[in-house]
């Protein structure tokens, strides 16, 4: 086990997954909710500033998991607490880590009801969150996984909109039936690997195909649904429109994003023969989901309703470059997760900022909210075509690449570039939807419902959204810095890959037929 | 003398509650006397635990194994005893009798754990029987209905019947091998796996035990009593003799092995059939204490799932989940009990904002369900995740699948019941709550004894797996 770690002398990871929970602990014994929303804001700033310790002190050459730490957690089963993080999941942690503020900010006075539970709510999501991202025991992956859904259920189902009940109860039950046959995989997987739950000994075995392709469905399972790939994204769209804003964030910036986490991290590399067999089902499902996710968008005239489903567009471009398994590919998919948490995250803080104010989400409401809120719709443009991929911004980075990876999986197969000749209406779709929704709530048109007695945001609110607008632009106009930490990684990743295809070709072929 | 003293200050506690019925005790005294006597019987059987030796010709045998159940068995019914606080489900008039008899079927628990030889384990059985016979219809009548009556004939009936079965399982046991002990018919027994008549006869003397535990096909009772016996009753048969149940089966599977094909299948089948039967019944349902009731037929599948697999962690990993299981019925039936003040049933829609009457409350229960949901981090994960384990090392894997897919069945139900707890408005007649200091702290007991018992499971694991191996 200890060959893939690099221990660290200060248990910064642990410190990150239970610094919110000593919060929610605290906040148990406070009355006052004007001190459970300090408390709760200073300890996930903490949380934050903390985890940009983990980029200072990442080691950019190795590919092994580093900050690990160990220590026994169940001996009779060897179920061991383990942690740590390489490429693949450091920037994940990272962007949970400093989301997390921002969302205690944005329900500073959107949540008048209970406020103490919500915020003990967000702090035991933060938790789990960080949780699953550094976790190295497929159990302990498996119990944060799971006990997320009870808090973001409650987020939900208590603090939602009008049809909370339905929203809540569709994606506890979506999540969780996904997720069952995960835990059967996991105990098989246990048990080929001579009782071991530690996840980098489950990879890079040659399984039979046959259980590898059993393996890789309760994987794609629980993940997909995650995801939410099509077909199984109903219940984000339902989910996404019912939770209060700090919950969209959160679904949004970082929930989907362990779907897509759990592909590269446990589909890859621990069932890599089962990939390369299922990979062009994965691939067009993704392309569907690209297009119709941008359709879907193209008709909505509820604002969260429209982010939500060009959401299940973007999730599918980041599955279209995990699965095309080459290094732009994989890469982009990796900046695309970040980029998306980043802009559809900023994004449902603006539709949530305006919602305080009109109290709807309709497009019809808001229209030429322009003329009055200035600064809102400055920083509303800039998020919108940071979401269509406008060059300058993240997502274009992102999206060329992972189109670029696409047109050379084509060609390196030797044949016309269909994939990516599929996928390109997604971005024209993005563009349209998203430019549609700009020019409504900008400028409207002659039936503007009246808005004169709309205040523009507070500085509270600029202080919310202008971190997002910096990582926009930074991570459009320089990504080289966060290439250079998933690089390692991902070439690791790749090269594995390619090695164990050959191997399993030339076992192939050895094999007497 | 020593030995039996957790069942003789029982006896005695039986005897004084009888005086004190001839008079008419005041609700507080009676209150105060049973409270004593029952914590008088829980530290008694703590500081029995370590008490070893045989009685009445090795029919009675007093080890770790059974000590520890008696503890257990102790400390749940004075949980029960706690929060069913004046017991408002059973008339003033006999609740001193009622308490009598609920010592009396505790008597029959207590001497059940102990039993090594069929004719002790007959007569136990028995004793505890026919007390919750008399329990189960003793609930104050409520209007119109006579639920209470009529689920007390029917308690009675299939309880017969069960034993009758137990009985002639027995004659056949005893005929093969020519002893009632316990210890010499399991070695005799084990030349005879697939004989017919054996088969039968174990299968027969089984039914007996999964009658008490509410397994399918024994389960027909369970809805109908936990919907017509009191509030404070349906508690007590909720969890305490499944918790004697186990302890006899424990000893009782000994007979049985991985050898024995058609037994172990047969018990596989029942136990799957007990998931299903259990999670799909539960959907359909509309009162909680039925839900709760299917609820445990689909967990008494479970646990027995867990002691097929036949090896010492089996076995241990069985007791893990049947202890966290009494924990979980007993969080969520104590939220029931609040919530009734008045002793009546509990809809669905009684649920509706609860959270909003008693927070803490609603979170117990809440806690409750989502640890019977078998949601991490709670022990009803856990001791799922063990079981399933642990029976995939047997080469389980259709019958771990189906159980793995019976957590995903019974989350709606369990959900739906948190949902009207905490999503929902109040509804215009809800009844208050009654949360008292005294409910208040045995429910953060429960529930941080769940959330222990959940994230750090080796000791309960380490302790199980001891008392255990001294036993089989």
């Amino acid at each position: 086990m200890d060959q893939h770690l690099v221990f660290s002398s200060f248990p910064i990871l642990s410190t990150l997954i239970f610094l919110p929970l000593v919060a929610a602990l605290i906040m148990l014994f406070v009355n006052s909710e004007r001190y459970c929303k300090y408390i709760s804001l200073c300890f996930t700033s903490v949380v934050a500033v903390l985890s940009l310790v983990l980029i200072v002190g990442f080691d950019t050459e190795t590919t092994k998991f580093q900050f690990a730490e160990k220590a026994v957690w169940i001996s009779s089963l060897d179920i061991n607490y383990v942690v740590g993080i390489d490429g693949i999941s450091i920037l994940l942690v990272v962007m949970t880590a400093l989301i997390m503020p921002f969302c205690i900010l944005a329900s500073w006075s959107y949540i008048k009801l209970r406020v103490k539970a919500f915020l003990i709510c967000l702090m035991v999501m933060e938790t789990a969150m960080i949780g699953v991202f550094v976790a190295l025991d497929f159990i302990l992956f498996y119990v944060l996984w799971e006990a997320m859904l009870i808090p973001m259920y409650l987020i939900i189902g208590i603090w939602g909109g009008p049809r909370k009940i339905y929203a809540s109860v569709k994606f506890f039950l979506y999540t969780l039936a996904g997720s069952i046959l995960l835990l059967v995989a996991i105990i098989w997987l246990y048990w080929q690997n001579e009782y071991s739950f530690f996840i980098p000994d489950m990879m890079w075995h040659h399984y039979a195909l046959g259980s590898q392709i059993l393996v890789f469905i309760a994987f794609f399972l629980a993940f997909a649904i995650k995801v939410p790939m099509f077909p199984f994204h109903t219940w984000l769209p339902a989910a996404h429109v019912e939770a209060p804003t700090a919950g969209s964030v959160i679904l949004a910036s970082i929930l989907l994003k362990m779907g897509t986490y759990g592909f590269l991290r446990f589909a890859l590399p621990i069932v890599p023969d089962a990939t390369y067999q299922l990979m062009p089902f994965v691939l067009w499902l993704s392309i569907a989901g690209i297009i119709y996710g941008g359709f879907t968008a193209l008709a909505q005239n509820d604002m969260k309703k429209l982010i939500a489903y060009s959401s299940v567009g973007h999730m599918g471009f980041v599955t279209l470059g995990i699965f095309i398994l080459n290094k732009q590919g994989i890469e982009g998919a990796i900046l695309q997760m970040i980029n998306h948490g980043v802009t559809t995250g900023a994004l449902f803080l603006c539709v949530g900022m305006i919602y305080e104010r009109t109290h709807s989400r309709e497009l019809s409401m808001a229209a030429g909210v322009g003329k009055y809120m200035p600064i809102f719709v400055t920083f509303l443009t800039f998020f919108s075509l940071a979401s269509l991929g406008f060059p300058g911004t993240n997502s274009f980075v992102g999206e060329f690449m992972i189109l670029a990876g696409t047109f050379q999986f084509d060609i390196e197969a030797g044949r016309f570039p269909w994939l990516a000749l599929a996928a390109i209406p997604g971005a024209l779709l993005a563009a349209a939807y998203m430019l549609r929704m700009l020019q409504r709530i900008i400028w409207g048109g002659v039936d503007n419902p009246d808005q004169s007695w709309i205040k523009d945001i507070n500085a509270r609110e600029i202080v919310i959204l202008a971190p997002f607008l910096f990582f926009v632009l930074w991570i459009g106009l320089s990504p080289g810095p966060f290439l250079d930490l998933i690089d390692a990684s991902v070439t690791d990743l790749l090269q594995n890959l390619t090695m164990h295809r050959t191997h399993s070709l030339s076992l192939n072929l050895m094999a007497p037929y | 003398m020593l030995l039996f003293l957790p069942e003789l200050i029982i006896l005695i506690s039986a005897l004084i509650l009888f005086l004190v019925s001839l008079g008419t005790p005041s609700e507080k005294t009676l209150r105060n006397i049973v409270l004593c006597l029952t914590g008088l019987l829980l530290l008694v059987t703590l500081t029995c635990i370590n008490n070893k030796g045989t009685l009445f010709f090795a029919a009675y045998q007093i080890d770790l194994y059974s000590q520890l159940f008696k503890l257990l068995i102790a400390a749940a019914t004075f949980i029960v005893i706690v929060f069913s606080g004046n017991t408002p489900g059973i008339g003033q008039r006999i609740r001193a009798e009622y308490y009598m008899f609920l010592f009396t079927g505790l008597l029959g628990l207590m001497m059940l754990v102990s039993s090594v030889e069929l004719l002790a384990i007959f007569i136990s059985l028995e004793l505890s029987s026919f007390a919750l016979y008399i329990m189960v219809p003793m609930r104050q009548s409520s209007g119109a209905h006579d639920y209470h009556l009529e689920s007390g004939i029917k308690y009675l009936l299939f309880g017969v019947m069960a034993t009758g079965f137990m009985l002639f399982g027995m004659s056949y046991l005893f005929g093969l091998t020519g002893s009632t002990y316990l210890k010499d018919i399991i070695p005799s027994i084990s030349y005879l796996y697939n004989q017919p008549a054996a088969v039968t006869g174990i299968i027969m003397v089984m039914a007996g035990f999964f009658y008490k535990l509410g397994l399918f096909p024994f389960h027909f009772w369970v809805p109908d009593i936990y919907e017509g016996a009191a509030n404070e009753t349906t508690s007590f048969v909720a969890a305490i003799p499944k918790l004697a149940a186990v302890a006899l089966l424990i000893r009782l599977l000994a007979m049985v092995s991985v050898d024995g094909q058609i037994l172990v299948n047969l018990l596989l089948l029942c136990s799957i059939c007990s998931m299903f039967y259990g999670n799909l019944s539960a959907l359909a349902q509309k009162d909680v204490k039925r839900i709760l009731g299917y609820s445990g037929i689909s967990h008494a599948g479970f646990i027995l799932f867990g002691l097929l697999t036949f090896n010492l962690e089996g076995y241990s990993n069985a007791l893990y989940y049947t202890i966290g299981y009494a924990a979980m019925t007993l969080t969520c039936f104590l939220t029931i009990c609040a919530a009734t003040p008045n002793g009546n049933n509990l809809k669905l829609e009684d649920l509706k904002g609860l959270h909003g009457r008693s927070p803490l409350l609603a979170l117990t229960f809440a806690l409750g369900l989502f640890s019977l949901a078998g949601i991490p981090p709670f022990v009803g994960f856990t001791g799922k995740l063990m079981i399933l384990i642990n029976a995939f090392k047997q080469g389980y894997v259709v019958p771990v699948i189906l159980a793995a897919l019976n957590t995903a069945i019974a989350i709606y139900y369990y959900l739906s019941m948190v949902r009207l707890a905490y999503c929902s408005d109040d509804s215009k007649e809800s009844v208050m709550v009654s949360d008292g200091w005294s409910n208040k702290s045995l429910a953060l007991l429960l529930v941080l004894f769940i959330i222990t018992m959940g994230i750090f499971p080796t000791w309960f694991l380490d302790m199980a797996a001891t008392v255990i191996g001294a036993t089989v």
